[in-house]
């Protein structure tokens, strides 16, 4: 059984913690995971400025890196929703798109692997602290990861789970749409992060480093730096210190 | 803020004027709530909401997919009804159609009711210039129009204006000062219309759907002031777009569920008038000639684009500008065009065949997918904002930093062993900009994002440099693996390998 680390582009250069947090929640449970190191990024940034012949450049390095693996699982349901685009990015190319159509079938984000697939929903984490849930548009809309990253916040012991008003827009982040059109994006992630605030939360969690380096960045941008954790992060401080 | 539509500034520009102006963002954030909330609760008490999408988007599809068809038989059965039924190619048509029937009635005043065709057009501009005067019957249009503005929104034209804004409005129009509550507004605009619908020579509508099977227009409206201007005058101009056909009257109970539900959470459209011709021997009231133009500038280009067509499934409830987080910002004019919002986006460049002096529209979204979500008709308007932008890319009209950038993406990304130098060369070069791990300063690419953040400098070790050592390290104390746990993964492999096989055979005998 072989379950491979899809671990982004992004956590690689900047959050290698989040990895490693799934790594040894996974290890915890008995499943050894393997890294193929050809893997670099799924291409989305390319995709989502128009430039295809880019992305498939990216994109090639996955369907090579993960050609044999049973299982791969991400930090980014935004990154796996990206392979499920593979078909158009590929077209005209049909084993390319034989071999993204077999990796879509047998990738997960985090939660959704814990969740769906091994059937774990209590990873019996203790975190006594007020925590704050930021659903990410492409991991919850459109990968259609739901309840799954609630469910095992909410059997996580002391954890205060406090809903965030408008939690379902946008932060603003969009990839290169943070740059491109950063005074839009910049009202987003202010709007955001008014609303992170209001809950008084101590942490902010969430499904995508992405949108979590957008949010958190701007929190400290304004003087008002909140602790901001991947879900698998939290949910391994939560196993390490229990 | 002006309204006028121009593309002599960018994207970029209008929406930083939006951004500051703190009235527009505050009434546009206030209605889209309210309009979004609302559309959640008609769509939940209707029930089996997702069912009535589909419904909705397979009745669209098929009369997109024969609109030829449809369009004749509409065309025949409402002439068979009376009407004159004219076909205007490009946007200057239609309004050499509309100047020839209201010089040949010798009109001086045309009352309107709310109509996205005619602004489309630049029509009410055209009309003055020939000495005849459209008035907008349509509250949130008549405001727009003393405004001397464009509407910022498909179904709240004067979405973009506070109570204030308003009343001001409408006193120096009224020459006296009006108070600024809503029964006293609403009063003096209702008696200047009645004015009005006695005095037009002319009623002009818009169309929201056309009954081929029995020629039949469709309007719906809050203000029965579309009754009105279709009802009093002598003569009656509709302009409807060319997509505007659903096949039968059966079509229009899905429609009639969907568009109100989306639009305003409203069960049902206040007005919902149906017009078969003009007055027939017998009839109290209705216009003695009824004329429809319809519409094509730009909307027969979709037809046979597989990543356009849908777009012409459009029905114009306005649900994608509701939930739109960029919407929410910057409000409607900030997009240059009439049409606004998500579905803005995609038309105006679609409509123009993707001329180059649109392109920008397209990179106004963070593609959050909320408006194919609230879609009643599922347009994947993100996937469109997406196919826009690879489109100009592909005819060279992307901008050369970005394309080198993207150049040196796909290098870099190309393969593993390149990253792994780039990541090294990366951490050298922000060593010296970051403090405490992050970096502030405002430059180079950067200066966008830390205008509004804090960037992350790059880890001390990045994921592929750390595993060897993770890997080591677990191994050396490995875990068992709970037996339900392997059981559940063995059987996710065999379910996978199932239906590969059946994919398979399916192949095989196919």
């Amino acid at each position: 059984m072989k379950v491979s680390l899809f671990i982004t582009c992004l956590c690689d250069a900047f959050y290698p913690r989040v990895g490693e947090a799934m790594v040894r929640l996974l290890a915890r449970h008995g499943i050894r995971t393997d890294f193929p190191s050809a893997q670099t990024c799924c291409g989305q940034s390319a995709f989502n400025s128009g430039y295809w012949e880019e992305a498939r450049a990216a994109a090639r390095t996955l369907l090579d890196a993960f050609a044999d693996s049973d299982f791969v699982v991400s930090p980014s349901g935004s990154c796996v929703h990206m392979l499920h685009r593979y078909r158009e990015l590929f077209r005209g190319d049909p084993s390319a798109q034989a071999k993204a159509e077999e990796l879509c079938g047998k990738t997960y984000e985090f939660s959704q692997f814990f969740v769906d697939v091994l059937g774990i929903d209590d990873l019996g984490a203790k975190f006594p602290h007020k925590v704050t849930y930021h659903p990410s548009c492409h991991g919850s809309r459109l990968l259609g990861v739901r309840d799954e990253p609630e469910r095992l916040l909410r059997n996580v012991a002391g954890l205060e789970l406090v809903p965030l008003p408008y939690a379902e827009d946008c932060c603003g982040f969009g990839g290169t749409f943070s740059v491109k059109m950063s005074d839009i994006s910049g009202a987003m992630v202010a709007e955001k992060a008014e609303h992170v605030l209001e809950t008084e939360a101590e942490v902010l969690t969430g499904s995508d480093m992405g949108c979590l380096m957008n949010i958190g960045g701007h929190l400290r941008h304004r003087g008002r730096p909140l602790r901001v954790l991947h879900l698998a992060e939290l949910l391994y401080e939560g196993v390490s210190g229990a | 803020m002006s309204g006028s539509e121009t593309a002599a500034k960018t994207v970029k520009e209008r929406a930083k004027e939006a951004l500051r102006n703190d009235f527009l963002r505050q009434a546009v954030r206030f209605t889209t709530d309210r309009l979004r909330n609302a559309r959640l609760q008609a769509a939940g008490e209707q029930g089996n909401w997702e069912a009535w999408r589909e419904r909705g988007r397979q009745i669209r599809s098929h009369t997109i997919a024969h609109l030829d068809y449809y369009l004749n038989r509409f065309a025949e059965n409402a002439r068979a009804n009376g009407a004159h039924v004219h076909f205007a190619e490009s946007a200057e048509e239609a309004v050499r159609i509309v100047l020839a029937i209201a010089e040949r009635k010798g009109a001086r005043m045309v009352a309107k009711s709310k109509s996205m065709v005619t602004e489309e057009l630049h029509l009410n501009r055209a009309l003055e210039n020939i000495g005849v005067k459209p008035v907008e019957t349509d509250l949130g249009e008549y405001i727009v129009q003393l405004a001397g503005e464009t509407p910022s929104h498909l179904i709240i034209p004067s979405i973009h204006k506070n109570r204030r804004q308003t009343a001001d409005l409408l006193s120096k129009e009224a020459g006296e000062e009006l108070p600024t509550d809503t029964p006293a507004l609403a009063a003096f605009v209702r008696r200047r219309m009645r004015e009005v619908f006695l005095a037009a020579d002319i009623g002009m509508t818009g169309c929201n759907f056309a009954i081929a099977e029995t020629g039949s227009i469709v309007v719906f409206e809050n203000e029965g002031n579309a009754r009105m201007v279709s009802t009093l005058p002598k003569t009656q101009i509709t302009l409807m777009g060319m997509e505007r056909i659903i096949p039968t009257w059966a079509d229009l109970e899905v429609m009639a569920t969907l568009l109100p539900r989306s639009a305003t959470g409203q069960r049902l459209t206040v007005y919902m008038s149906g017009i078969s011709g003009p007055r027939r021997p017998g009839d109290g009231d209705g216009p003695e000639e009824l004329h429809i133009v319809i519409v094509d500038n730009g909307r027969s280009l979709q037809l046979g684009d597989p990543e356009f067509q849908e777009l012409l499934n459009c029905i114009r409830c306005g649900a994608c500008l509701n939930v739109c987080p960029v919407y929410r910002h910057i409000g409607g004019h900030a997009y240059g065009g009439t049409y606004t919002g998500p579905i803005g986006a995609v038309l105006k460049p679609a409509f123009r065949k993707n001329v180059a002096e649109w392109d920008d529209v397209a990179d106004a979204s963070s593609l959050c997918g909320a408006c194919a979500e609230a879609c009643p008709v599922k347009i994947p308007l993100h996937d469109m904002l997406v196919a826009l932008r690879r489109r100009k890319v592909e005819a060279g009209r992307a901008k050369r930093p970005e394309a080198l950038a993207m150049r040196a993406y796909a290098a870099v990304m190309g393969s593993a062993g390149r990253l792994k130098g780039a990541l090294r060369l990366g951490r050298l070069a922000v060593k010296p900009i970051a403090r405490d791990g992050f970096i502030r300063a405002r430059i180079g690419p950067l200066a966008g994002w830390t205008r509004h953040r804090v960037f992350p400098a790059p880890a001390a070790e990045p994921f592929r440099e750390r595993w060897t050592g993770l890997r080591l390290e677990l191994e050396r104390e490995p875990a068992a693996m709970d037996p339900a746990v392997r059981r559940r993964l063995e059987e996710a492999l065999r379910r996978r390998q199932a239906e590969k096989r059946e994919g398979g055979d399916e192949r095989h005998g196919g």
